[in-house]
């Protein structure tokens, strides 16, 4: 089994390296031939992994490729760990990169950089399938940052454009601040257990259960809270969840597929996985899954908020992301780690659709993205206003939707769970679903309803997208409603997952929620009965009320309620604190540390002593006209002799 | 008698120099225009001689030792029982391995880019590899202490001919703070000689010694190592030193000069004064945070990309200085020795990779002050769009600064901040936060220079690099990937010496 594992992985390496290195030579359509190929080769395979892991009940992989480095006890390897939860990773990584792919050819249609793109993209699924695929913290950290970094080159893909070239730069900062928590999270695990390896760990976690880290003088942490802590601050970064989320929405900078692929379908949810993946560990800390559970909520609430009044077609579709993160956060908050996935299977698939039908509507619109400057749509893009749609219900959860099953898995869940924060979490994702729908059919009735408001250049343009984007989306689709009825019972219920997760008998809140399961049918009818599908319809009812029947009342309550619609504008003010305070701090605290520490303290005083000295060394040497080395070299042989004649009378 | 294997690596350059520099004066100087091409080829054929002859340094290495290897042992000065006496561990090899590896890069870097004397430069090159070479291997404490000093002498030579305008001050900065950090070193030196009768640096290693004698050795090593390396607060002379060097002095100095600090401090001040390593273990760590937070900060300031590489560098060699000292703490803070080789591999591979990466930026310096002839990062922006190749490799390098995972620089630097965990919760903290700082000035440089629109009309006018130009960087290029993905074939040759080194320094030395 290890050269298909390997296959997976180096078919879309190799893939991007040709295509990167020798684009020129191969051309546009081999590009893109290539790396589809290539991708649809480790699609193929993931999905034969998966049958036999999931199917087939086949043994869990553990396993080395290769020895990167070995520091006394230390092995440090590159290996796979293929189990169910990796092989669900795997499916959904290369799936959708699959249809990101293909989406690709007609989105990046005219764009010079082509063969680029298309070679970032393969690069990046071969470092998200190494993330989800190790066995270990350092493949974990390689994969970790390897996507950081393609993430760093997508989004300033268009490398002219200073808003693009300050958002990466930003996603880089605000990810390197979650993965600082991280790699001391990865040094604590080591320091306690010995290893890098996950099972090694998991076995020795009794060692990091029974030791404490001093944080604080005369403070001792229990280090298995501390390492969970640390390990959750880069899920925050990776994941964004507040306050590192703020560079997501402006990683909307970044052409839109990946968009889809990277900032919405696989990269952000790794630091969900890797929460899950790590369930034998923060089972054991109540503090870490509590404060986990906190973040998520409020990520979850506040975000969805900011949604609402965005404009930007893409950047809703990104705040949306962020509330949808948050509510898998909860989820592994509340020790539903399957729920958690649960949704962020579900959450791959209908938000890649969204993001993608999105990107259609914006190229019909020739790079149109502000929804003022949009409406019935309906009428010239029926694929894209059908899929747009069914999309929109999934992430709303409306009744038999993927994304019913999934979010009211979490709210079920949450709702069983007791530990602090359970109270604020439960408020906060049934909150949010009356948010999620509002700004969801906000959005959809704003592009696709209503009024055109595009100018008449543009409506004389506006047109169906090709095969190319459209198969994508109609593919997507398909999931995104269906996957929930077959997912629901296994997933949540059944033993998918086997030994990958693990739960202490009193945190197992899904096993509650399991006692009145029967059948999908069956869960959904009890969904119905609970406030929560209704809270979804309301959203609906009220997005139709003020943008399609009542579109004077927006201006009107905006102008109302001018200081909440400020704050959630200006983001809840985390850009400006972000820019002013710490950027220009930092920036301030260099140059006051350089002109005072080091020009006037250390070379003012210390070597100005000196300086005079120089010039006086200087005027010697001109004296002397021998030259400063010259001088130099003689004082050396006088400093040797003298030293060595003293050494002589004495001996 | 066939010369040995580190006696030719040290004279052949050394002898290659001279007689360049000879055939330079007997009529091959530069007539104006164009440099001629005999020199700088005559140097390249040298230098890759050398390289291609310090091969089985890595491929003869037995493992699996710390013994000394490839010894040659003559009677020198017998009077005062000098010897001229050398040989390689795991330490030194790796290290002369760089220098070879580098020199024939730094030649091919400054081919048509010195035009006047070019013979000399070439020569001065030539003669620095040899000399470098010869302080790596060493292992008589005179032999050492005059390759030492000597090496400095075609440095200065280097910076102040084909420096910038403020070489003079430049060089003397850097003669006096290396001068005063020398004379304190042989003092020391000349101390153990007396009390050993041997000027051998392994009797050195063997020598028990009191503890006040101990901490006076080490204060005095301390002083010339830390200027070398150079760390806190003695660290001002390399900014100015690298702003005036030519591109070839700059990536010599940093790629290989800093590392004769990091060198002295594993050959010298480890095995031989444990005890006041032990002492004064704190001090250095909190030095080496410094280096990484304070410097981290000030190389976000700077607007001179020279300057800020050199901060950077600062900062980097943070972690080799780090990795170095924790031993102590670790076993205070764990009380065990896990980690302790961890940070010393960690230090090691740092200093190899900080080769690689903080040449490799000189390097990419050197690229665009040829074509513009400033090191302002304002007189840059959009760089990418006129020099699309030469903005690949400016990105990775600058990815591996900044610590990427499969590049060189993420190896040490990872190795150091897990060691520094077992230290203490703190240190590991501090040393981590070049995660954030080390991205941001590096990537804040690449916005600015590489990216965006394109700035003004040099920057519109720039050509892409040259074969010559892609050659080089390529060849960097290959040794930062190789380390970062598979470090096992450096670190596995370190590993020996390294255990040895950590029997050594946890056994006192004081006598009973």
């Amino acid at each position: 089994m290890e050269s298909v594992y390997l296959a997976i992985v180096l078919a879309p390496l190799l893939a991007a390296i040709v295509a990167g290195l020798f684009g020129r030579v191969i051309g546009r359509t081999g590009a893109h031939l290539l790396t589809i190929g290539a991708v649809a080769l480790a699609c193929a395979l993931s999905l034969l992994v998966f049958k036999q892991q999931v199917i087939d009940g086949a043994e869990v992989f553990n396993q080395a490729i290769y020895t990167w480095a070995v520091i006394g006890d230390l092995r440090m390897e590159v290996g796979f760990l293929i189990d169910p939860l990796s092989a669900l990773m795997m499916v959904v990584v290369t799936s959708v990169s699959l249809m990101v792919h293909i989406y690709t050819i007609g989105y990046m249609h005219d764009d010079p950089g082509y063969q680029r793109f298309f070679s970032y993209i393969s690069l990046f699924t071969f470092a998200m399938l190494m993330l989800v695929m190790s066995n270990n913290f350092l493949q974990l950290f390689f994969g970790w940052e390897a996507v950081g970094l393609v993430s760093y080159l997508l989004i300033g893909f268009w490398y002219t454009r200073p808003t693009a070239i300050f958002a990466n730069f930003k996603a880089f900062l605000v990810n390197r601040v979650g993965d600082f928590g991280f790699l001391l999270g990865i040094a604590v695990i080591l320091m306690f257990t010995g290893s890098l390896d996950y099972y090694e760990v998991f076995e020795r976690s009794e060692a990091l259960r029974a030791a404490t880290v001093e944080v604080l003088p005369g403070s001792a942490w229990s280090a298995i809270t501390v390492a969970c802590i640390l390990l959750f601050i880069g899920a925050m970064g990776k994941s964004a969840q507040m306050p590192l989320h703020v560079w997501l929405p402006d990683s909307m900078e970044g052409p839109t597929p990946i968009s889809a692929l990277i900032h919405a379908a696989t990269m952000v949810t790794a630091g969900i996985f890797m929460l899950a993946r790590m369930s034998p560990l923060f089972e054991y800390s109540e503090v870490a899954l509590s404060l986990v559970l906190v973040i998520g909520a409020t990520t979850a609430l506040l975000t969805g908020l900011l949604g609402i009044v965005q404009n930007d077609i893409k950047r809703v579709v990104a705040y949306s992301t962020l509330s949808q993160l948050g509510y898998m956060t909860v989820a592994l908050g509340a020790s539903a780690y399957a729920a958690g996935i649960f949704h962020l299977m579900t959450h791959a698939f209908f938000k890649a659709l969204l993001f993608l039908a999105a990107g259609s509507v914006i190229v019909a619109l020739h790079h149109e993205q502000d929804m003022r400057r949009m409406g019935g749509l309906r009428r010239y893009m029926p694929i894209t206003y059908w899929t747009c749609l069914l999309g929109s219900l999934s992430l709303i959860g409306f009744p038999g939707f993927a994304g019913f099953f999934s979010k009211d898995g979490i709210i079920e869940a949450v709702s069983e769970a007791t530990r602090p924060g359970a109270g604020l979490a439960l408020f906060a994702v049934i909150a949010g679903v009356f948010i999620t729908s509002l700004y969801s059919f906000r959005m959809f009735f704003l592009v696709f309803h209503g009024q055109e408001r595009m100018d008449e250049e543009t409506r004389s343009h506006a047109h169906e997208s090709p095969w190319v984007i459209t198969l994508p989306l109609v593919l997507l689709a398909i999931p995104s409603v269906l996957v929930g009825w077959w997912a629901v019972g296994p997933m949540l219920f059944g033993d998918f997952f086997g030994s990958t997760i693990f739960l202490l008998p009193e945190n197992d809140v899904l096993g509650r929620v399991a006692e009145h399961y029967t059948s999908p049918l069956g869960f959904l009818l009890h969904g119905l009965g609970s406030v929560v599908p209704w809270l979804s319809l309301a959203g609906v009812a009220t997005a139709w009320y003020l943008y399609l029947h009542r579109p004077d009342l927006p201006g009107l309550i905006q102008s109302r309620l001018a200081p909440v619609h400020g704050l959630l504008v200006n983001k809840y003010y985390f850009d400006a604190f972000n820019e002013r305070v710490l950027a220009r701090g930092s920036v301030g605290l260099g140059q006051g540390l350089w002109r005072f520490g080091d020009v006037k303290l250390i070379d003012g005083a210390l070597v100005n002593g000196t300086a005079r000295l120089v010039s006086w060394t200087a005027a010697v040497v001109r004296h002397l006209q021998s030259g400063y080395l010259y001088h130099y070299a003689f004082a050396m042989s006088i400093g040797l002799a003298l030293v060595l004649g003293w050494i002589l009378l004495r001996g | 008698m066939m010369p040995g294997i580190l006696s030719t690596l040290i004279w052949l350059p050394v002898l290659g120099g001279l007689l360049l520099m000879l055939l330079a004066r007997g009529g091959m100087a530069s007539q104006g225009g164009a440099a001629p091409a005999l020199p700088r080829l005559f140097a390249l054929a040298v230098s890759l001689l050398v390289f291609a002859l310090s091969l089985p340094l890595y491929f003869g290495f037995e493992q699996g030792t710390s013994q000394m290897q490839f010894v040659e042992r003559l009677p020198w000065i017998e009077r005062f029982g000098v010897e001229y006496f050398l040989g390689v561990d795991g330490f030194s090899m790796p290290l002369i391995l760089l220098t070879t590896f580098l020199t024939p890069v730094i030649i091919l870097a400054g081919w048509d880019v010195i035009r006047e004397r070019a013979a000399g430069y070439f020569a001065a090159f030539l003669v620095l590899e040899g000399l470098m070479i010869g302080v790596f291997s060493a292992l008589d404490a005179v032999l050492f202490y005059v390759f030492w000093e000597a090496m400095l002498i075609p440095m200065f030579i280097i910076i102040g001919i084909w420096g910038g305008p403020r070489r003079i001050y430049a060089t003397l900065k850097f003669f006096l703070y290396t001068f005063f950090g020398s004379v304190f070193m042989l003092i020391a030196l000349v101390w153990m000689y007396l009390q050993s009768g041997s000027w051998s640096i392994l009797d050195f290693h063997a020598l028990p010694i009191g503890l006040t004698e101990q901490v006076l050795i080490f204060l005095a090593l301390l002083i010339a190592f830390a200027v070398k390396v150079p760390m806190w607060p003695v660290h001002t002379w390399l900014p100015d030193a690298h702003v005036e060097a030519p591109t070839g002095g700059s990536v010599v100095l940093a790629a290989i000069l800093l590392k004769m600090g990091g060198y002295g401090f594993v050959r010298f001040s480890l095995p031989i004064t444990p005890d006041a390593s032990a002492l004064l273990d704190t001090f250095v760590i909190a030095l080496s945070l410094i280096a990484i937070v304070y410097i981290g900060f000030v190389a976000l300031a700077q607007s001179d990309m020279k300057k800020l590489i050199a901060y950077s560098s600062i900062a980097h060699m943070g972690f080799v200085t780090l990795g170095f000292f924790i031993p102590w703490a670790i076993v205070a803070n764990s009380g065990g020795t896990d980690g302790i080789s961890l940070g010393i591999a960690g230090g090691m591979v740092q200093m190899i990779s900080h080769g690689f990466v903080s040449g490799a930026l000189f390097l990419c310096v050197g690229v665009m002050y040829d074509r513009v002839h400033s090191r302002e990062i304002g007189a840059y922006g959009g760089v990418i769009n006129t020099m699309p190749r030469f903005a690949a490799f400016m990105v990775l390098f600058a990815l591996a600064n900044a610590g990427l995972p499969g590049t060189s620089g993420f190896v040490g630097e990872f190795f150091v901040i897990l060691a520094s965990f077992k230290a203490g919760f703190w240190y590991a903290f501090l040393a981590a936060t070049t995660l954030i700082i080390g991205a941001a000035y590096t990537l804040w440089l690449v916005k600015r220079v590489i990216f965006g629109a394109v700035a003004n009309e040099q920057v519109a006018g720039l050509t892409d690099l040259s074969a010559r130009e892609f050659l080089v960087l390529m060849l960097v290029a290959a040794g930062v990937l190789w380390i970062g993905l598979w470090p096992q074939p450096l670190t596995e040759v370190m590993m020996p010496t390294i255990e040895n080194l950590v029997d050594h320094i946890l056994q006192s030395k004081v006598p009973e």
